[in-house]
């Protein structure tokens, strides 16, 4: 059988429902409580408090 | 009853507030159309997730740390951060190239074993010895300045030194040497390939 060198288009898989998974929200959502900016004479320091 | 649904706008000012749900908000909000935009130029799941949250994680910082200038284009700001990470992954993967090993594509076909198994060494031996019998059957002069060339690395003008000719004839002995020796080979259908 000939062999296809064409390459599956990548399209397809654009137009599906595409999100992030759960875990990347989550994590996301989770660093945001956990990080805490300081300011301190004009500085800021960044700490993250778990 | 209507749900009230808050701008990005509003969203952003309460999330600086302090209002974690906000920020919640924001993503549920933006989440496909980001993640599918990252998605659309990487075409790689793992990636793609990579730089969301990379780029999520420069917002939240952004936002913290006061930074963030709203002038109602939140979307379009996240969209940049999330563009240019997607950017400087390109950077670092061209600096360090890699070799993926998905679908179809085995990188084994691609990388195979250069030295010879016992079989190739077999064959390599036996064409070897069929060209020697070749050269055997040419005509003395051409035979000894073939020999030199090929065999003992000579240039021609050490092999016109040698033979006592000069190096145009020794070049038209090689040049009916080889003319000669594919005569024979195709004349008898030799095949001298591995």
């Amino acid at each position: 059988m000939q062999k296809i060198y064409s390459e599956t288009s990548h399209q397809e898989c654009v137009n599906e429902k595409l999100a992030p998974k759960e875990e990347t929200i989550k994590f996301l959502l989770d660093y945001s409580k956990a990080l805490s900016v300081i300011d301190y004479n004009k500085l800021k320091f960044e700490a993250l408090l778990n | 009853m209507k749900k009230i649904t808050n701008t990005d706008a509003v969203l952003v000012s309460a999330y600086i507030e302090g209002d974690e749900s906000a920020l919640s908000d924001l993503v549920t909000r933006h989440k496909q159309r980001i993640f599918s935009f990252i998605y659309s130029k990487v075409f790689d799941r793992d990636v793609t997730e990579d730089i969301f949250q990379d780029t999520f994680i420069k917002v939240i910082r952004t936002l913290k740390r006061g930074a963030y200038n709203e002038e109602g284009k939140f979307l379009p700001w996240v969209m940049r951060i999330a563009h240019n990470l997607v950017i400087d992954h390109f950077r670092k993967n061209n600096r360090m190239p890699k070799f993926e090993n998905s679908g179809d594509f085995n990188i084994f076909s691609v990388l195979s074993d250069s030295s010879l198994n016992a079989e190739k060494s077999m064959i390599k031996g036996q064409v070897e010895n069929d060209v020697r019998r070749l050269i055997e059957e040419l005509p003395e002069d051409q035979k000894t300045v073939l020999m030199m060339r090929i065999y003992r690395d000579m240039s021609f003008k050490e092999i016109s030194e040698q033979t006592g000719v000069s190096i145009n004839t020794a070049l038209g002995r090689m040049r009916y040497a080889l003319i000669n020796l594919r005569k024979v080979i195709d004349k008898h259908n030799i095949i001298l390939t591995n």
